[in-house]
């Protein structure tokens, strides 16, 4: 993408500032809301199987830990891209845009790993009132981390063929917020699931 | 309408310190749960690490600490009617009865 083009998409709104990141902050506002009403049927129905498996028989304090921090490490990947991008070090933020995608498919693989446990384990979301809160709950996050990562994958690529430039760094700080919500939701979630059993 | 000053963004060094402080507030929080002595204290203990975490990631990582008033607004406001919605939910569903 030429610099013309790259300016052409930074649309500024009446109050100055860019109409894409009010956007975004906007999206991120609504889905504070969304992961809200989720935290709550969950914590709502919190003890209350009548049938196992309960939490304290399937829930991998030391696993789940480990995928926790391939996450927090996976924002400041997320980080040092925008930071490279934004000083026009194309190289190293390709880097770090790939590594933010791959630390986000490790993130996944184990929450399949873990999902894969559970129903073997006996556990789906029809179980119990575990199974199915905890399935939606973890599993609409899954979700935004595999759309974070299709996201990153795709910025990677546009880097490769030279379509994602410094001119594009609003881009890449865009895809970052969106990355590190998923990130803070995580944070709040690895609590409030697993250490508050 | 004014919507304040951006600021420039933290450093390299700082944002590695900061992860290295999430790693460490996270090693924290999982001590704090083995720990069986803390058990009085374990909600509030975990749910003030979680909330420094929290903060930290929002403020310097998404850089809503130096971004304009109007990005904040978008974020906290939403934030604060979902959690009065919880809240609400809790007391109506006992969640605070154990």
């Amino acid at each position: 993408m030429s610099h013309t083009e790259a300016a052409a998409m930074e649309v500024h709104s009446a109050t100055g500032l860019s109409s894409r990141k009010i956007l975004m902050w906007t999206f991120i506002g609504s889905e504070c809301m969304l992961f809200g009403s989720l935290i709550t049927t969950y914590l709502v129905y919190r003890g209350k199987s009548v049938v196992g498996p309960y939490p304290e028989d399937l829930l991998n304090i030391p696993f789940i830990t480990v995928t926790t921090f391939v996450l927090l490490m996976s924002s400041l990947m997320m980080v040092l891209a925008l930071a490279a991008v934004q000083r026009g070090d194309m190289k190293w933020g390709k880097v770090w845009l790939f590594m933010t995608a791959f630390l986000g498919m490790v993130f996944l693989g184990g929450q399949v790993f873990e999902f894969t446990h559970f129903v073997h384990e006996g556990l789906t979301l029809k179980t119990n009132l575990f199974g199915g809160t905890f399935f939606l709950l973890t599993g609409t996050h899954g979700a935004h981390v595999a759309v974070g990562v299709i996201w990153l994958l795709s910025l990677f690529l546009l880097a490769q063929r030279g379509r994602l430039t410094q001119a594009n760094a609003e881009t890449v700080e865009i895809a970052g917020l969106y990355w590190h919500f998923v990130d803070v939701v995580w944070i709040v979630l690895f609590t409030l699931i697993y250490l508050l059993v | 309408m004014s919507n304040g000053p951006e600021h420039a963004h933290p450093s390299t060094r700082t944002y590695v310190l900061v992860a290295a402080i999430l790693a460490v507030i996270t090693a924290v929080e999982v001590a704090v749960f083995y720990l069986e002595a803390l058990d009085p204290v374990l909600v509030p203990v975990l749910l003030t690490l979680s909330a420094a975490k929290f903060t930290m990631v929002v403020g310097l990582f998404m850089h809503l600490k130096f971004d304009a008033r109007l990005f904040r607004a978008l974020f906290i406001g939403p934030l604060f009617v979902a959690i009065a919605v919880m809240m609400a939910m809790f007391l109506m569903y006992g969640v605070f009865r154990g």
